[in-house]
This record gives C-alpha cells, structure tokens and sequence, in this order.
C-alpha cells in the first residue's frame, strides 16, 4: 500500500519537475532581458539619500531621482530638469523653469511644489543647503512649471549649491514626501530618474534591483558627469553587494557580473592583463586622506603642535602604504584637491618639506609634555588602518607617546563625537577620507570649517574671528559669483589652513574600477552612473 | 515522554529571557553609534544628535528594553534602524539560503564521514585507516577559506564546473492561481519566485551550492568521521560482536546492523554539536560564496549596531540550539533502547 502511493506520488512529482522544466526553459528563451550586475562599493542600507550623506545612499538617489541643476566634467552648472533660469540684474532673484516631459516613477507630473518643497528638506540636512537657506528671503511657485528664489543678499553658489553633486545631493521628490521630516527617511521610493527602484526585489545586505523608466525623457545634450542626457540602454541594473574582494574579482573574471565600482588596489594587478577586464579611473578628481587632530585637547589645540604634524608628514610614505601602485596617486599639497580649479599650493612647504627635527622642536613648543597621545584605529578600513599605522609611527620619531586604539568603524563614529579630556576617554587624533567631489568646494569641504564646537566638524576647529579666519575667507568665498576672485579667496584660505591646520592632508589617490570590456559607454565622473552604458 | 518534552519546552523560555536581557544590555553598553552611520562621514554633530533623538537611542535603557521586550511578546522584532525593512521580513529573506546550506552541508558530511569512520575502524591500523585519519586531521587544520578560494580557483575559474557566487533557490513559479498570484513549487529549472527572471530550480540550486557545502562539511566531515571511528573501534571489541561473527554473519551486516547501531549515540551527539555550530561556520562560508544567508547579516547588523536586527537573530539562534538539543536527547530514546525520560 505504502509502496503504491510512493509510486504515484513520484509519478506526479516527476510529471512536475519535467513540466516546470519544460516552462522554465519556454520562460527564459522568451526574456532577452539585458540586465547590467554591478557590485557597488557597499551595502545599501538607507534609501534616502537626504536623511543620509553615505555615498552608496547617494549612488542610489542618481539612480532613481534627478537635479535641477547637474555639474558637467568642468564643474559648470548645467539645466537637468530645468529648461532654463532667468537672473535678475541685482543677483538677487533666480527664476526657474522646469522643462516638459517630467514625470514621476508614480505617473504624475513634476511640479515647482514638489520642487520648493525638496529644496526646503534638502537645505535642512545639507550645508552648502543651509548657506544657502541663509542668504533665502523667499522661495516661491510662479506657475506649476516656475518657481522664484529671493535672495536677502547677493549669493554666489546659487547654482553650485542646486547642482551639487556629492552628498548631500539636492534631489528632487514629491512633496508628499519632501514635506516629511528630514531627520526621519521617506518611506517609500518615488522620483523621477531613468531608473524605476523595484522594492519587492530588494534584499537589504544582498541585491537591489532596477527597472529602466520607460517614460523618462532624457535631455538631448550627451552625459557629462551628472548632467546632459541620461539614455539607458539596459532594461535591469542589479547591484550585488559581495563583501568580500576575491570573490568579487572572481565573479568579474567569469562574468557573474559586469561592472566592480571600487576593486582592491592590491587585486588589481591579477586582472590587468585579463583581455576581458578594463581597469580604469573614472573618477578623475580622486580622494583626500585627512589626519584630523582633536583642537580641543593639548597637544593639538595649540596650532604649534598642529603645525608639527605638517612638517611629521611625508604624503609618499602613506600613498605607498595603503595603494601602493603609482598609478593610482600623487602627493598634493592642495586643500581643495590637484586639478580642480582651485588647485593652488600655497603655504604648503612645511608639509611638502617632511622635516621631523622641526616637528620635533615644534611639538615642544605647542606645549608637548610626553603625555600618551590616542589615536583611533579603524582596523575594518584597510586604507585608515594603515594611515594610522603611518601617522602612530611618525608621532614616535618625533618623541611622542602613541596608544593606538584598535576599534571598528562604527565605534569610531561614535567616539570621535566625544568632546571629553583624554583623562576622560576623549581622543587626539584619527584618520578619514574624502572624495574631491565633497572637498574640491569651500563651502562643501567641512573639514576646513573653523565653526568651533557649535558648527565644526568632528576634531572642532576654531577660526571664525575676523574676514581673514577660515569661516570669514569661506563666507566671502560664498558671497562671490566672479570665478577669478573666488579662486583668489580660496587661494587665501589654503594659506589660512596651512596656518590654524584644521587637518593634514595625507595624500591624493585614485580608486581605480574594473568591468567587463564588453561593456559601452561608461561615464567618467566622480560618481558611478549607470546610463549611457551599453551591453556589448 | 511526553511530559519531559512539554518540560524541556517550558524550559526554554526562561533561557530565551536571560539571553534577551544578556543580548539587549551588551549591546547597547558597545560602544558604536547606529546614528552616526545613519548620518554619513560628513554629517555634523547636532545632525547625528537629531537622528539619535529620532531614533530613540536617546531615551533611558531600561525603557527601550521594556519597550522591545513589549513588542517581543506580541511576535513582532522590530524594525531595522537601518533599511526600515521589519527584522522578520530581513530574517525570511535570508533563512532559505542558510537552511539549504545547513542541510546540504550536513547531509553531504554524514554521508562521506560515517562510512570512512566506520572503514577506518574496520581497517583500524592499515593504510586506510591512516588515510582517513590524515584526511580527518586536515579537514580539521585546513580554514575554511582556504578550501573555499581553492575550489573557486580550479572548479568555478578553470574549470567552469560551478559559478563563483551565489545562490539561487530550489523554487520556482510553477504556475497562477485564479487570484493572480504565483504558485510556487519545486522544479528543475524555471522562473525565480522572487525576482520573476529565470535561473532557479533544482538544477541552478545545487549549481550554486555544491562548492559551499563542501567546503563548509569537510570540517565536519573530519569531525564526525573521528568520532565514528573511535566509537565503532570500541563497539567492536564487545562480546555480542564476537558472538554475531560466530552466528556467521557477514562482515557487512556485524559492522552496519550491529556496530554502528551500538556506537550511534556520540555520532548523533557530535551531529547535533555540528548542525549548533553550522550556524557560526556559515558566516565565512557566506561571505566567500556571497550567500546572501543569516550568516551574513548576523556580521552586517553587528557591524552597523542594527539593534533590532541583532537581537532578534541572536534569539532565532538561541532557540535553535534549544531545538537541536532536544531533538538530539529524544533521538536517544529511538537509538538505545535503555534510554527513558
């Protein structure tokens, strides 16, 4: 009995598994559906690219949202959902326009109220955002299509600040949710980009997945950066995010994906001479390191002492400890990064010089007493942990005492907020980086801010007094239009921060990607973006 | 029975209590702030203290412990500080592939190591004998990593055998129901459930999972397999062994129906033991094959002080030890006979 219906429940098993192969073949000759796999430079954890300044957050806003307002490769403002703005003689109104065709992913039409209304959300999380709300009398909707912006007095970074490509970018939402609390993400999904995000199939820690917009209307002029016509040419782009770096080269090299945004530099080498895999540098203006002294705590709130670490570093030993491969940096004494317009080496020759005797002697003056300094270690972050491994071993050739502290990067995070005496746990000194699409402005650069406790970065530089401090040089670099006299201003600050040293800038390095050569048409920009390529 | 079952389910309720109270204080006295990698590298100090406030990381500990803990006893875990995604929704997306795993991975080491165990004692001092041994130590002393890049690197890479990462499910859509809805099923090849593209069923399945288990079971595989040997080694010197030889039976039905029988008990143990630490062996096992399992968002969630995330896991964890634990001393009762709760 039992063996009969054994029987007849393999039959029909079976009957089933030859009819579901016989479908799923029927199923997957029918979809020729190009599908791009990129494996991203990280999990995407937040979908709000306001509520978060992450850049894997920001890689997905340009996914599904889009600008007014869009740098192209000369950093010019370029109109992106924009046809156009009017000035006023005075500079003290901007009339915007948006132009036809704008829809969102949810059918209905872009308007200037959804527009107002995401300015206002952005200016609240962003800085150049916040400056911007500063020198705001109005923002006001003409018709659905017209909006004015009312300045209180001449601004410059107007269309800089609209068109700012690095995070927090100035995307554009429905007011439903550009009304919502910027310190609380939206929650759902809803622009007017070329990519649609498709919520069901995302997996958070795994894949996200995108659908072509079939109803976007791209602009006529070619991709440039982040502006001109974003034509895509794939019907899927699916993010894999795979931790780790050898299966992720693995997976290139037998074409389980297409496209790696941010390979190993130590990897690269074993896919260099792989026909089927370009390496390139797409992001031409490439990363800062910054050593970040604590102005809070002695030694590093006398400026002597923080003069000491410029004349301690040498950019060349750190770029060959955490890239290594020539080809993928240069020291540069510029704070607003080399081959920027505002590339200038001013007051640079104590960090260009490395001279540890003066460090030495200038330490002593900055009031150095052998006491043990602490610095943060982010062992999880290859690039940090060897920065500070640098940095721990330089502080000991000038005399000093160093406990490095090994922690993760989240730790860190919330360490680096502690204001506390050393006594008390609080901290001298710690690594980061930052791409030049967020150090290349004044005003986007927060690690040169002098805002003090109130308004600094982490580590809490203070240089606000007068029109030759830092806050003073970045205010007039804000209030100024002119190109020229901006690049005069920023050249003075670079003199300034080579004198009150917010941060020490380790280095210029360029975070090469890899992909399939049979991929078309990838941009070089700052930021990855996923149109205009074609699979070959 | 029955009674020490329904006794040993009461049981766990207090464990699971000490482990949230354990879990929920550790990790919050951690230092790590979710609010600040919410908030990015570049967010200022009162952004990241708005986020905190948002949040309700602020609040006082005991309160967001007893306000989990409510949620808790209604089912529900919470909710991801991260993705917004409910932490039972991250943990159904996720437990397919670790289950398979799991299973194919134990499943694939009992059967090569009780076999070679129960060889290796009937050969006990020949040359096979040693061959298991030396294989066992080295499935013991070789990482997982090591194995798993190596088999990438000849199987997937230059062979092209398998692929290199990945999981696909064993279900596909095998049909629509009158409400729209898709029927899932299992099938050789066909239409993923979830993304509706083609690419799983049974075929790309054990495509994708093969590499992983091996590499995951060859530790196993030493493990269980030393354990047989031994137990076998000393089953075989009783008396009713003897005597079953005398009787005239085969060589094949003393070692199967007689031996191994008398020397299941340590093998069921150490198999129990295995499947508990499966759990930990995973995460590498997930990371270097991207399987996008609990393993990896175990690491992910800690990594990013997900809270809620974490704690619901680390109690999923808890429970099924629990759970492996009680099957394994009711399969005593099936195995010897003198066994009675």
């Amino acid at each position: 009995m039992i063996s009969k219906h054994l029987q007849s429940f393999m039959r029909i098993g079976m009957s089933a598994l030859f009819a579901s192969a016989v479908l799923g073949f029927s199923a997957g000759s029918v979809m020729a559906e190009k599908v791009l796999r990129v494996a991203p430079h990280a999990d995407l954890k937040n979908l709000d690219p306001i509520w978060t300044t992450a850049y894997i957050t920001r890689n997905h806003g340009y996914m599904v949202y889009d600008t007014l307002i869009a740098m192209d490769a000369d950093l010019n403002p370029q109109p992106q959902m924009l046809e156009g703005w009017d000035v006023s003689d005075d500079g003290l109104t901007y009339v915007f326009t948006l132009r036809d065709g704008l829809k969102w992913h949810d059918g209905a039409p872009v308007t200037s109220i959804d527009c107002i209304a995401s300015i206002m959300r952005w200016s609240k999380r962003d800085g150049m955002g916040q400056k911007l709300a500063d020198f705001t009398k109005s923002l006001t909707r003409v018709d659905d299509k017209t909006f004015k912006l009312v300045l209180n007095k001449p601004y410059g970074l107007v269309l800089a600040s609209l068109g700012k490509i690095s995070s927090n970018v100035p995307f554009m939402m429905p007011v439903r949710l550009a009304m919502m609390d910027a310190f609380e993400a939206v929650p759902e999904v809803v622009g007017s980009g070329p990519f649609i995000f498709d919520k069901d199939a995302w997996v958070p820690g795994a894949k996200v997945v995108y659908r072509k917009n079939t109803a976007y209307v791209p602009r006529s002029e070619p991709a440039s950066y982040a502006s001109g016509g974003k034509r895509v040419h794939v019907d899927t782009v699916e993010w894999i995010y795979i931790p780790d770096a050898a299966t992720t080269m693995n997976a290139l090299v037998a074409g389980e994906i297409d496209f790696w945004e941010s390979p190993a530099v130590d990897l690269v080498p074993s896919m260099e001479d792989n026909a089927d895999i370009t390496i390139k540098v797409i992001d031409p203006l490439g990363t800062q390191g910054w050593l970040r002294p604590n102005h809070l705590n002695p030694p590093f709130d006398n400026p002597k002492a923080r003069q000491a670490l410029l004349h301690m570093v040498n950019q060349e030993d750190y770029l060959r400890a955490i890239i290594g491969d020539e080809k993928f940096w240069s020291t540069c004494p510029a704070y607003f990064m080399c081959g920027t317009p505002l590339d200038t080496d001013i007051g640079s020759e104590a960090l260009v010089n490395q001279d540890l005797e003066k460090a030495k002697a200038l330490l002593k003056e900055g009031g150095y007493n052998g006491e043990t300094l602490i610095l943060m270690d982010p062992t999880d972050i290859p690039v940090l942990h060897g920065a500070s491994l640098v940095t721990a071993q330089m502080l000991r050739d000038i005399g000093a005492k160093v406990e490095v502290q090994a922690m993760d990067w989240s730790t860190l995070t919330s360490r680096r907020a502690e204001k506390k005496s050393i006594a008390d746990g609080g901290w001298n000194i710690f690594h980061t980086y930052s791409t030049g699409a967020d150090v290349s402005s004044p005003i986007a650069n927060i690690g040169i801010s002098g805002g003090c406790v109130e308004k600094a970065w982490f580590g809490w530089p203070c240089d606000r007094d007068g029109p030759d401090s830092l806050e003073g040089l970045r205010d007039a670099f804000s209030e100024e239009s002119d190109p020229a006299k901006q690049k005069a201003i920023a050249t003075k600050l670079q003199a300034r921060a080579y004198e009150v040293v917010p941060y020490v800038n380790y280095g210029q390095w360029f975070q090469p990607t890899a992909y399939r050569s049979s991929l078309k048409g990838v941009l070089i920009s700052p930021v990855p973006f996923f149109w205009n390529i074609e699979l070959n | 029975m029955f009674a020490y079952v329904i006794r040993r389910i009461l049981a766990t309720i207090p464990v699971m209590g000490v482990v949230a109270i354990f879990v929920f204080l550790l990790l919050h006295l951690t230092p790590g702030d979710p609010a600040a990698v919410i908030a990015g590298d570049y967010a200022s100090p009162a952004d990241v203290e708005r986020i905190r406030e948002t949040l309700g990381l602020n609040r006082p500990l005991h309160i967001q412990f007893f306000t989990w803990a409510g949620r808790l006893f209604q089912g529900d875990l919470g909710i991801s500080i991260f993705s917004k995604v409910p932490v039972i929704k991250l943990i159904g997306q996720r437990i397919e592939p670790t289950l398979a795993l799991a299973t194919t991975t134990i499943f694939f080491a009992v059967l090569v190591a009780v076999p070679l165990g129960v060889l290796a004692a009937w050969k006990s001092g020949t040359w096979i004998d040693r061959s298991v041994m030396i294989f066992a130590v080295l499935g013991f002393s070789v990482p997982i990593f090591i194995i798993a890049y190596s088999m990438i690197w000849t199987l997937s890479i230059h062979l092209h055998w398998f692929p290199v990462q990945g999981y696909k499910s064993f279900l596909i859509q095998t049909g629509t129901g009158i409400d729209g809805a898709a029927i899932i099923g299992i099938g050789f090849e066909g239409v993923c459930r979830d993304s509706g593209r083609s690419g799983c069923g049974l075929v790309p399945f054990f495509r994708h999972i093969t590499l992983p288990s091996v590499a995951l079971g060859l530790v196993y595989v030493a493990l269980i397999a030393r354990i047989t040997r031994a137990s076998v080694m000393e089953v075989l010197t009783e008396d009713y062994i003897r005597t079953a030889h005398a009787k005239g039976l085969s060589s094949r039905v003393v070692l199967i129906r007689h031996a191994l029988k008398n020397a299941s008990v340590p093998i069921v143990t150490v198999i129990g033991i295995g499947i508990a630490l499966l759990l930990g062996g995973v995460v590498v096992t997930e990371s270097v094959f991207n399987i996008p399992g609990l393993g990896r968002l175990t690491v992910d969630a800690i990594l990013h002080r997900d809270y809620p995330i974490i704690q619901g896991l680390i109690l999923i964890f808890a429970g099924v030890y629990v759970l492996i634990n009680l099957l394994v001393d009711i399969s005593y009762t099936f195995l010897d006979p003198r066994i009675r709760y």
